[in-house]
């Protein structure tokens, strides 16, 4: 066991994933070199492997997922990375039409085993087009995996399962929970199922489902209510396309209450499709409706610091929501 | 006059903790809006942090040396004027006014879902959710025998079919194991939890221990420790002259008091004594300074300052850094051997076990009763080799047994 930061644990995913494995590969803007990528995410990686392997690719989105497919179709497990989630969107077409659907319209003969990672979420004082939660746009696309990790140790082990599937897999990272989240993780070799949905903690009053640095909040306001003699299940969704619907509906029928807490804005959010979900499969044990707590229908994040604090969803919403669903 | 509370600010993306290194103010000190406050430490920088008014410092929240996440109350300040900057001041949270709805008589799917199945009228149920509401945990624990005496329960098959005083299966509570009692873990307590368990992962200790006869010194000691106590008011121990002749062989032996860092060994140019001092709930690891420089009796007033200002909670942070040797005092606790754990980043640590009466075999093969201590070394095994480590425990050795009666401790 080692304690590391949810960046470490993601740095030394693709390390071991690239010793492990030749052909995997790491491009994108400024990920090579001594620079290592604008969080350091790929830091040490060049000098390992060499240039050859991991290199800097032209400011160009839609340049970069059309070289990982194109890669893919080689047969290499390459890792793209996008700068920020904020950036992929020139990279759209690629990946939903591409990317997503190699597999099926060659009938199986080609695959784009192929991860790409973007940094996503605010209150980094990031401003517009560096705090964004892009997932939505891709979720609903079948032929494609987005998932994210929410804790140290599935960063590494969902990366590491991400790089080895024969899918492609676009890889969300919370940029808050980089350094803001430490943990032991073990040393050898384990991956995290890319398609299931993870309870945290068990519960009896109230189901909390989220992810990112939103489940923190969840979780802390949890601790808390915890002493109050409230009893919170909470669902880290993991897999955001498809969602892991045994899981969900099950958590959600456990105690009949739902919350769904994502920082994204709440029309479209990745959360309506969890809502639908439970809502055809679990009405007859529904005993509240069901509560979404999202960002305000507002177009981006701003940088003023007290309006990125009154665009994003808090601590005290958290709580204050968890409280209310439970008296009702 | 207002009271305002000073929150920990966020000190740069990404960052969700801080130390506080030092206290640059105390209660009653006057502060005019910029003055330093504290200086704090995170994984990244470490930062003064300013006043955001004039004011009287009424109260600090935080002691030196905690690890505060960003945003927690750290100090209160009396402030003259009213303007302050935002973002560093507690906000007064306002009440959200919520509509009273009467739920009473709305019911969820679960609730008319479960109440059908058991047959139970929910007339007869008393709803805890908000307004009255029925909850579905109020049909999940409904009991006939619990229903408002006013109505008439009706009780059907399904329910009457089990044993009635038995509790339905969410009620059952088995008996509670008996555990033993928690104690949360003090913040102090974490970081040496921390430091420890550092150095055991990444140094490899090797050990060594080897025996001094002291006779002499003991006499030398017994001879002026009661002047010694007349003229300073407190005791010479033996300890200080341990110390003092560790000192003289470090100087000898600069690879003892080395430090292996980031794959470089890096010779430190001072040699400062660090030395453990223990309270009954945690260890704190002082600073000699220069210790090469001081005699038996500067170094016994050193460690009286110091063990002195650890007793009373006043140990100030420059007396914890700066250490590259430890000599650990375990002899007070009647120990004759133990291993020491490396303070990392340094490469070894000392340990002075309790000087005990043996009989020995004289070089004359005469037999005799003399005053015997083992010293225990600890190293790290990447930078030092048994060679190194035996010199050097053979210089402190002969250093003390140089000690005599005629040795000046002043």
């Amino acid at each position: 066991m080692a304690e590391k930061t949810y960046l470490e644990a993601i740095n030394l995913a693709i390390k071991e994933e690239m010793r492990r494995d030749d052909g995997v590969m790491v491009f994108g803007e400024d990920v090579g070199g001594e620079k290592g990528g604008v969080f350091g995410v790929t830091k040490e990686l060049a000098a390992e492997f060499g240039d050859e392997r991991v290199f800097n690719s032209p400011l160009g989105e839609s340049e970069i997922a059309g070289l990982a497919t194109g890669l893919g179709i080689m047969g290499h497990h390459a890792i793209a990375e996008f700068q920020f989630a904020d950036y992929i969107l020139p990279a759209v077409n690629q990946i939903l039409s591409e990317t997503a659907k190699m597999r099926y319209r060659t009938a199986g003969d080609y695959t784009a085993p192929i991860v790409m990672r973007a940094p996503y979420g605010g209150g980094v004082r990031g401003g517009f087009y560096h705090s964004q939660s892009t997932e939505k746009i891709f979720a609903g696309q079948p032929g494609l995996r987005i998932v994210t990790p929410s804790s140290v140790y599935d960063a590494k082990g969902l990366l590491k399962a991400a790089i080895r599937s024969e899918d492609p897999v676009l890889f969300y990272e919370h940029k808050k929970l980089y350094r803001a989240i430490k943990d032991d993780i073990p040393d050898e070799d384990y991956t995290v199922a890319l398609d299931k949905a993870k309870i945290v903690k068990e519960g009896t009053d109230i189901t909390v489902f989220s992810y990112g640095m939103m489940l923190q909040f969840v979780l802390k306001a949890s601790e808390k209510l915890e002493n109050q003699g409230i009893s919170v299940e909470v669902v880290d969704l993991v897999s955001l396309y498809p969602l892991d619907q045994e899981t969900i509906v099950q958590a959600a029928r456990k105690t009949g209450k739902v919350l769904l807490v994502t920082e994204d804005t709440k029309e479209g959010s990745i959360m309506n499709n969890v809502s639908s979900v439970i809502a055809e499969n679990a009405l007859f044990d529904l005993d509240a409706p069901i509560k979404i707590l999202a960002g305000p229908e507002s177009p981006s994040m701003p940088y003023a610091k007290n309006l990125e604090d009154a665009f994003l969803v808090n601590q005290d919403d958290v709580l204050d929501a968890m409280v209310e669903l439970a008296e009702f | 006059m207002s009271e305002i509370v000073i929150k920990m600010p966020p000190l740069g993306e990404s960052v969700t903790e801080a130390t506080i290194a030092s206290w640059m103010v105390e209660p009653g000190t006057n502060v005019k809006k910029y003055d330093p406050l504290l200086e704090a430490m995170s994984d990244k920088v470490t930062t003064e942090i300013p006043a955001v008014d004039d004011g009287i410092v009424s109260r600090l929240l935080v002691e030196e040396g905690e690890v505060v996440d960003i945003g927690t109350d750290i100090m209160i300040l009396d402030t003259i004027s009213d303007q302050t900057d935002g973002i560093l001041l507690s906000e007064t949270k306002v009440e959200k006014a919520v509509p009273q709805n009467s739920n009473s008589l709305r019911y969820s799917p679960a609730v008319m879902r479960i109440a059908g199945e058991k047959g139970i009228d929910l007339n007869s149920v008393a709803g805890t959710g908000k307004g009255g509401r029925i909850t579905r945990k109020d049909l999940l624990n409904y009991q006939p025998d619990m229903a408002a005496p006013v109505k008439k329960t009706v009780v059907t098959e399904t329910v009457s079919k089990p044993a009635p005083v038995a509790p339905t299966a969410s009620t059952t509570k088995s008996a509670p194991v008996q555990k033993g009692e928690g104690t949360p873990v003090s913040s102090l307590r974490k970081v040496i939890a921390k430091n420890m368990l550092k150095s055991v992962t990444e140094i490899p200790q090797a050990w060594t221990m080897i025996e001094v006869d002291v006779t002499n010194l003991v006499n030398a000691r017994n001879k002026v420790k009661d002047d010694f106590k007349k003229q300073n008011g407190y005791s010479l121990s033996y300890f200080p002259y341990f110390v003092k002749a560790v000192s003289q062989a470090l100087i000898n032996h600069p690879k003892m008091n080395s430090s292996w860092q980031n794959d470089t060994v890096i010779t430190n140019k001072e040699i400062n004594t660090s030395i453990a001092v223990a309270t009954e709930d945690a260890l704190f690891v002082p600073v000699i300074k220069n210790t090469n420089n001081l005699s038996v009796s500067g170094i016994a007033s050193e460690i009286n300052r110091l063990a002195t200002d650890v007793r009373d909670k006043k140990l100030k942070n420059e007396d914890m850094i700066g250490g590259t040797f430890t000599v650990n005092n375990t002899g007070s606790f009647g120990s004759i051997e133990s291993k020491g754990i490396i303070n990392a980043p340094q490469a070894a640590i000392l340990q002075v076990e309790s000087i005990r009466k043996e009989v020995k075999v004289m070089p004359d093969n005469s037999i005799a009763i003399r005053n015997m201590v083992n010293l225990c070394l600890t190293i790290d095994h990447r930078l030092l080799d048994g060679l190194v480590a035996g010199r050097f425990l053979n210089e402190v050795k002969a250093n003390l047994e140089n000690i005599d009666e005629t040795t000046n401790i002043y």
